[in-house]
Formats: C-alpha cells, sequence, structure tokens
C-alpha cells in the first residue's frame, strides 16, 4: 500500500484547484448554507430545547446550552461536507462526468487524482466550518483566539471523512448505495458523538461506542476550543485522528485505483 | 529497436479481461508525421489499444513504447507528450469553454500566461472563440467534439490520438473535424486515428490496419490495399437470380454476396458488366470504383455484430 505513495506528485494539487475552482463557480449556493443553518439550528435547539435545559453538565462544571451544541455543529458540518464531497460528488465525476477519464490523459497519476480529491473534500470541510464559525461567532459562541484552532484542525478532521468517503465511493455499485454508509455511519455519528447532550448521561457501554466514533474526538477538540481552553488530553483526540486517517487515505486511493485501472 | 523517428512501437501487445480476450498479441509501428488509422468494428479492440497507448490501462504481455518510453515504467513523461480525444464528450460541465482550456492547461504545468494564449489559438483554430464563454451544455455535439479536439492538442503533443472523433456527428460536422484533421497532418502532426468509418480513415489516414477480434487483419496505405485486396472496381448486382451466382463462381469471378446484392471484385468493371448483360440482360447493374468498405466487408464478413 506504501506503493500508493510513489505514484503522489504535487500535480496533486491541480485536482484541488480544478474542484476549489467549479466551487467558487457556485460560490453562493456553496456559501449559503453553512451560514444559514447555524442560525437555525441555534434557534431551534440553543432557544427552543436551550429554554428547557438552559445548563448542560460538562467536564465538572457546567455550560449553557447553545455553548454547549454550537462546537457540534462545526463539528458535524466538517462531517457532511467532507463525507459528501468524496462520495456524491467524486462519484458523479467518476461515473457521469467521466472527468477523471480526462484527467489521466493528461501526465497526472490516478493516485494524483485521488489525492487532489480527499484534499478538497478536506478543504471544503474546512471551509464549511470556518463560514459557520462566522455565523456562531455572532452568537458569541467562540472564545477567540483559541477557537482559531478549529479551522486548521477541520482541515484534518475533513480529511478523515474524505478518506472515508473514497472508500465507499471505490466500493459502491451506483450512486443510490451511499444511502448505506450515510444512515449506518454519519448519522449514528450526527446523533451520538457528543454533539447534541454530552456522553455521560449515556449507559457505559454505550459510552464505549462513542469513544470509538472518530467524530466524538473531533467534537471534543472543538468544543474546548470554542470555550477557549486547550487542555493536554486533547492530544489523545489528535493521535487518534492522525492514526486512523493516514492508513485510511492510503486505502481510499488504492481501493478507487483498483475500481479504475482496467 | 525502431529509430528516433518511431513514435510507437508494439510488439506481441495483448490485453485479456478474465477469459476475454480484448486485444491478440499485434505488432504495429507508427512513425512520426503520419497518420495512422485503426479501423475496425465495434469490439475490435481499437479503443483498448489507444488506451494502453496512453498509459492508462496495464497491457497483459507485450511490449508497448511511445517516443522510446515503456509505457509501464515511464507514464508521466508519455503522457506529458500525448492528446487523447476520447470517444465520451468528458468537458468539464461546470466550466465555460474557454475555461476548460486553461484547466487543462494546468494539468500540463503550463503557466497561466502562456495557456491562455494557447488556448485562444487553438479556439480559433476549431472556429470556437467566440463561443469562448459559453457553458458546455449550450454546445452542439459536433462545437463539442472541436473543443475535445482542442483541449487534446493544449500540450501541443508530439502524437494526438483520436478515438472515433466522428462518432454521432452530422455530416456537417464530421467535415468540419476533418478539415481541422487534415491542416493538422499537414503540420506534420503524428496521429493515431481509430474509426468504424470507412470514408474517414480512407480520407484522413496515410496508413492503416484493420482490426477485428483483437487481431490485425491487414496492414497499408489504404489505396493500395484495396487495390491489392480488392482489386480496382466492383461491379454492383441488386435482386440477382442465383443461376448469376453459380455462373460467377463458374467463372471463377472474385464474388461476395449480401442479403440482396451481388459484388463481383474486379481489375476491369466494363468486361464483368457486359458479360452478365450478355447472360442476364434484365439485371440492375452498376460499376463503381473499390473502396475501403469492399475491404473491410470481406475481411471481416457481413453478419451483424453486438
Amino acid at each position: 500500500m506504501i506503493g500508493v505513495l510513489r505514484n503522489i506528485s504535487p500535480r496533486a494539487l491541480r485536482v484541488w484547484q480544478r474542484n476549489r475552482d467549479v466551487y467558487f463557480v457556485t460560490w453562493k449556493t456553496n456559501l449559503l448554507p453553512p451560514l444559514l443553518e447555524p442560525i437555525l439550528y441555534l434557534l431551534a435547539f440553543g432557544a427552543g430545547i436551550g429554554a428547557l435545559v438552559k445548563e448542560v453538565p460538562y467536564r465538572g462544571g457546567t455550560i449553557g446550552y447553545a455553548a454547549f451544541i454550537a462546537p457540534g455543529l462545526l463539528a458535524t458540518q466538517v462531517m457532511f461536507q467532507a463525507f459528501f464531497e468524496t462520495t456524491y460528488n467524486t462519484f458523479v465525476r467518476m461515473y457521469y462526468q467521466k472527468t477523471f477519464d480526462a484527467l489521466v490523459t493528461t501526465p497526472l497519476t490516478l493516485e494524483d487524482i485521488m489525492a487532489g480529491e480527499m484534499l478538497w473534500g478536506a478543504s471544503k470541510g474546512a471551509i464549511g466550518c470556518a463560514v459557520m464559525m462566522v455565523a456562531i461567532g455572532g452568537f458569541g459562541l467562540l472564545d477567540y483566539p483559541h477557537a482559531l484552532i478549529i479551522v486548521p484542525f477541520s482541515l484534518l478532521a475533513g480529511l478523515f471523512f474524505a478518506a472515508l468517503g473514497l472508500c465507499f465511493t471505490a466500493v459502491v455499485p451506483q450512486i443510490d448505495a451511499f444511502n448505506f454508509p450515510t444512515f449506518l455511519f454519519v448519522m449514528p455519528m450526527f446523533l451520538f458523538s457528543g454533539t447534541f447532550f454530552p456522553l455521560d448521561v449515556l449507559p457505559r457501554w454505550a459510552q464505549a461506542i462513542a469513544l470509538a466514533l472518530p467524530l466524538t474526538h473531533i467534537t471534543n477538540v472543538m468544543r474546548e476550543a470554542a470555550l477557549g481552553r486547550l487542555p493536554a488530553d486533547l492530544a489523545w483526540d489528535l493521535l487518534y485522528l492522525m492514526v486512523a486517517t493516514v492508513p485510511l487515505c492510503l486505502l481510499g486511493i488504492r481501493l478507487m485505483t483498483r475500481r479504475l485501472v482496467k | 529497436m525502431g529509430g528516433p523517428s518511431q513514435v510507437i512501437e508494439a510488439r506481441e501487445l495483448r490485453k485479456r479481461y478474465g477469459d476475454f480476450t480484448a486485444v491478440d498479441g499485434i505488432d504495429f509501428a507508427i512513425q512520426a508525421g503520419e497518420c495512422f488509422g485503426v479501423l475496425g468494428p465495434n469490439g475490435a479492440g481499437k479503443t483498448t489499444t489507444v488506451k494502453m497507448i496512453h498509459c492508462a490501462s496495464p497491457l497483459t504481455s507485450g511490449t508497448l513504447r511511445v517516443f522510446g518510453l515503456d509505457v509501464g515504467r515511464e507514464p508521466r513523461r508519455i503522457k506529458a507528450r500525448i492528446g487523447v480525444c476520447s470517444q465520451e464528450d468528458n468537458l468539464d460541465p461546470d466550466f465555460s469553454v474557454l475555461k476548460n482550456l486553461t484547466v487543462f492547461a494546468r494539468y500540463f504545468g503550463l503557466p497561466a500566461p502562456g495557456a491562455l494564449e494557447r488556448a485562444r489559438e487553438l479556439l480559433e483554430f476549431m472556429g470556437l472563440w467566440e463561443r469562448r464563454d459559453d457553458r458546455i451544455r449550450d454546445l452542439s455535439g459536433g462545437l463539442k467534439r472541436r473543443l475535445v479536439i482542442a483541449r487534446a492538442l493544449i500540450n501541443d503533443p508530439d502524437l494526438l490520438i483520436l478515438d472515433e472523433p466522428t462518432t454521432g456527428l452530422d455530416p456537417q460536422s464530421r467535415h468540419q473535424v476533418w478539415d481541422r484533421v487534415r491542416t493538422l497532418r499537414r503540420q506534420g502532426k503524428t496521429i493515431l486515428l481509430t474509426t468504424h468509418y470507412m470514408d474517414e480513415a480512407q480520407t484522413l489516414c496515410d496508413r492503416l490496419v484493420i482490426m477485428d477480434r483483437g487481431r490485425i487483419l491487414v496492414e497499408g496505405p489504404p489505396a493500395e490495399l484495396v487495390r491489392s485486396r480488392v482489386g480496382r472496381e466492383v461491379v454492383e448486382v441488386w435482386g440477382y437470380p442465383p443461376a448469376l451466382l453459380d455462373h460467377a463462381r463458374l467463372s471463377g469471378w472474385n464474388v461476395e454476396i449480401d442479403a440482396d446484392r451481388l459484388f463481383v471484385y474486379t481489375e476491369s468493371g466494363e468486361d464483368i458488366l457486359q458479360a452478365i448483360a450478355h447472360r442476364f440482360p434484365s439485371e440492375r447493374c452498376t460499376v463503381r470504383m473499390a473502396g475501403l468498405e469492399d475491404l473491410f466487408l470481406k475481411l471481416t464478413g457481413r453478419e451483424l455484430r453486438e
């Protein structure tokens, strides 16, 4: 699998640039959702449920409910943007638009192309996250400058989900088959990764499962950063992500080349 | 090994997909500056051969060198010098006509100002400059095809590959494409063209191979091939009676039939025509020049494929 690395060159960035250019052709439709979505959530959950819940016990203290879910929204935003980019959108480029067929006739290798796809997926997650931070910051729910760490971190988090998405894209027979990973992985993570309620309220076994989910660790880091603190134990979350992301990237590229070389 | 003017050299080139052999041990060479055709019915192995040449499909066995480089070892260096116009339109639907070219130039590492200049030249050459800001979905099939060819030329390739460049185009668009290809040929560009249109191969190619079921059946300049394998002229008889077929065979004529026509390949159509008129005065006959189509049908048979 290390052989994958030999075939990746800086030209992968050309693929990233291509996707970025497409993104900015339709920038209004791309940037509006991450700007408006948190406002809806914060109104519904923050003001609605927040009126009932008010305070959430968290790490020995308590914080307001809106402050609790805001970083969860950022984390799930990264997940959705990155995962859907390298699943549905990559599939469209691969299968319907035949974009990769055109790209492999240039000096790019398939490995370059897939690396570029993943980097773009990660970037899209980070862009979505940054835009959302503007809206959330408007509610005074981000403690700067510590919260700024969320932006580069979202790139790593995005890379994880982009790589995961690419692995699925390499094996699905048709585009509707993405419903399975979406409902089996993404939606449960969205709900059970400490995004909308603290994990302590769950039974022990469920907490153990939640700790195995990558989004739990991403939410952890983002929440601490949003609250303006960076405790040392975040290193474990970071370590988990890095250890999971690197092989997943290689696997995604490997599986995609296996699918596309005929 | 071939000299420096050898652009492609294939030996015992073979490609298998499981039990199916798409390309079955073919040998051929393409010289710099020629337009080389690969003619064959659907499923003959044309596109598979092309994909191996532009390093998109690994060989099962044999050797394949492009610009003297091994396709398995140096795909990047080879692809940097090739332009491919693929069978399917794979233009970027989200970009304008011009942007399709400038984005493609980036994949070759062309610096932006030069790329823009080059894109402009190519769009003017292909008659697309006026449409430079149009979206791809607003282009007709013929214009899309011209744009794909323009895109294939963005890196000023030493080898241009045209994989069925006019399939699905209306007659006018086909002629426009042919026109540009002829111009490129005059400029000395090495071109590899696959097609299943005889007239296309006949008008564009200096030399060609006819492929069927993964093998090369014949190779040579189109006119010479027709002359040596078919003859100079063809007599066509519509609705022939069985007695005429018997007579033709007894006379030792070079004869072929399809559902309702009888063909006699000959050096002198007039003699045959008179012989037929003499014995079968009522038959509808015509004499014409022999063409690639006659050779093709003679070699690959008349049965329908797929």
